[in-house]
């Protein structure tokens, strides 16, 4: 076939997502510019507007205040867990199948567990009871319910995503390490690190975003009228609820750019962090 | 000594997640077999009425049949427009590559909640927001690059001296294609089918901004009904989520014997 002919091939995939993805994208920007109401013209009345009022400004504060801890307790969890794990563990894809589990399974069946299991009357709380802990604190329907199912959605995620990552760093470096005498914080802090901090730095960034972006969760077995009204909600709500395409293209513009600058500052830590590199990554075992 | 104190840290650690999952599954599989529920360990009385009046109640006949068309025809169609695509990814390089690979990503790396909602405007505007068709040409927007990046690996592994050797001996494009490059790539599209298969029914964020009352997948009904909890008994929605459970389980285990746990992520892992 000829060259020209080959390429056709890509079209229709890359023609959809002009279509699908480009397309509303600028037009979601365009109309964010053109308020519902008000005169003919861009304007940035819509980001004044959500800017300049209390109720959907604190969105922003609250999905960081969801984001930030969850992300930092998720990555640092699952790289101590996925390093210690690097060299293959008993029952290993027994125990990285049931981890895909939450994945699989998505936010809403996790969300709706969640309420039962570390509900007030759920075994959880049983449990605690009946050892004698008393009462123990509301862990649903608050910020701390979010704040677990981010978790038991997202450390799976990051978890496997740094096995990944960390079983494919040759294992002779490290032995070459422990042979010339580095003990192993040692080998961690000067060997393996730097090769890790890459993919780390991804795995931090993409868990920030998802976070960032958190909906169901923080509906379900939040409180999305108060401590966890994030801004995805404030989002859905002026979309479906005030009928406010303009508006709450906005806010979606307003959302993407929070994940971008988590992204940005991200990258630029890597590139810091990455410039106390000083062996390579060898051929991949997984 | 150090090390073995830090290895049971990491030990109990995991198993206290273990347990955690499992305990959130097995209390929504008690909690749908029970009568009645009410701070104690197990329910007093057990019973299976409540999967019938959750079929019913939630007309899941119906929406399992709009689960099982939009999940079929997504999957249909991202194996369509993915497999030509990856096809050529894997063959040739070009001179707008990057773009494309790029344009390939973003689906996958932006979260659905920030695309979702100017997608769900635009297709609104058109009057296919709301219908089937909608929710399977949004679903379509990540589960086309999800398709093609899980069928790249496969693609490469075909040796391109086979399709020649089958030219030389005369064979058409099209048998090439039909006779050499399809059967070799059949396990890569079966993983990337029930890749994209199991991804669409459990997709929830982009199935509810664009579902409307006649076209909801399981997942956003389920979503509803735990968001309406109280409308109706927590048992029938447990049931319902149950019943979502078992399918997404089903095909879970279907998948997993042709993919490593580890590539499930593959759609946020990079490269």
């Amino acid at each position: 076939m000829k060259r020209g002919g080959l390429l056709l091939l890509v079209l229709p995939s890359v023609v959809y997502l002009l279509v699908m993805f480009v397309y509303p994208f600028a037009y979601g920007v365009f109309l964010s510019l053109h308020p519902a109401k008000g005169a003919a013209g861009a304007s940035l009345a819509n980001y004044l507007a959500f800017f300049g009022d209390p109720w959907q400004l604190r969105t922003i504060a609250v999905t960081a205040s969801l984001a930030v801890p969850n992300t930092i307790v998720t990555v640092v969890l699952a790289l101590t867990v996925a390093y210690a794990m690097r060299r293959g563990i008993w029952a290993e894809r027994t125990i990285t199948a049931l981890l895909v589990l939450p994945i699989a399974l998505g936010t809403v069946l996790v969300a709706e567990g969640i309420n039962g299991f570390y509900g007030p009357k759920g075994w959880l709380n049983q449990g605690l009871q009946a050892a004698g802990l008393g009462d123990p604190p509301r862990l649903t329907h608050n910020y701390t319910g979010v704040m677990i199912a981010l978790f038991v959605q997202h450390f799976p995620f990051c978890f496997l995503m740094l096995l990944g990552y960390i079983s494919g760093i040759d294992p002779a470096l490290e032995a070459s390490a422990r042979v010339l005498g580095a003990r192993p914080w040692v080998v961690f802090r000067r060997v393996m690190w730097p090769l890790i901090a890459p993919g780390a730095a991804i795995a931090f960034a993409l868990v920030f975003v998802m976070n960032f972006g958190v909906f169901p969760s923080a509906v379900l077995v939040g409180q999305p009228a108060g401590a966890t009204r994030t801004i995805a909600i404030a989002a859905y709500q002026q979309a479906f609820e005030h009928c406010d395409m303009s508006m709450a293209s906005a806010i979606a513009v307003v959302m993407g750019l929070c994940q971008l600058l988590g992204l940005a500052i991200v990258v630029g830590l890597r590139g810091r962090l990455a410039a106390t590199g000083v062996a390579t990554v060898g051929a991949g075992k997984r | 000594m150090r090390g073995r104190v830090w290895r049971l840290a990491v030990f109990l650690f995991v198993l206290g997640f273990t347990l955690n999952l499992v305990g959130i599954v097995s209390h929504v599989v008690v909690s749908s077999l029970a009568k009645r529920w009410f701070a104690t360990p197990l329910p007093g009385a057990f019973t299976t009425e409540w999967y019938a009046y959750s079929w019913r109640e939630f007309q899941l006949a119906y929406v399992l049949t709009v689960t099982a068309t939009v999940a079929v025809t997504v999957t249909a169609l991202a194996l369509l427009l993915g497999f030509p695509a990856a096809y050529v990814l894997a063959r040739r390089g070009f001179p707008a590559k990057n773009a494309v690979l790029l344009l390939y990503f973003l689906p996958l790396l932006i979260p659905q909640m920030t695309y979702g909602i100017p997608l769900a405007t635009s297709l609104y505007r058109y009057r296919i927001g709301g219908t089937i068709a909608g929710v399977i040409l949004a679903n379509l927007v990540p589960m086309l690059p999800l398709a093609i990046f899980v069928l790249l690996p496969f693609v490469e592994q075909i040796s391109e001296s086979l399709e020649w050797a089958a030219r030389v001996h005369g064979a058409g494009p099209w048998q090439v294609f039909r006779r050499v490059v399809l059967p070799l790539a059949l396990p890569g599209l079966l993983t990337a089918g029930l890749l994209v298969l199991v991804n669409t029914v459990a997709n929830f964020e982009l199935s509810f901004l664009l579902s409307g009352a006649g076209s909801q997948t399981l997942v956003v009904a389920l979503y509803y009904a735990v968001f309406a909890a109280g409308m109706r008994p927590i048992y029938s929605v447990d049931a319902m989520a149950v019943i979502y459970m078992v399918i997404v389980l089903l095909m879970l285990v279907a998948a997993l014997r042709f993919v490593r746990p580890t590539q499930m992520v593959f759609r946020l892992g990079g490269k």
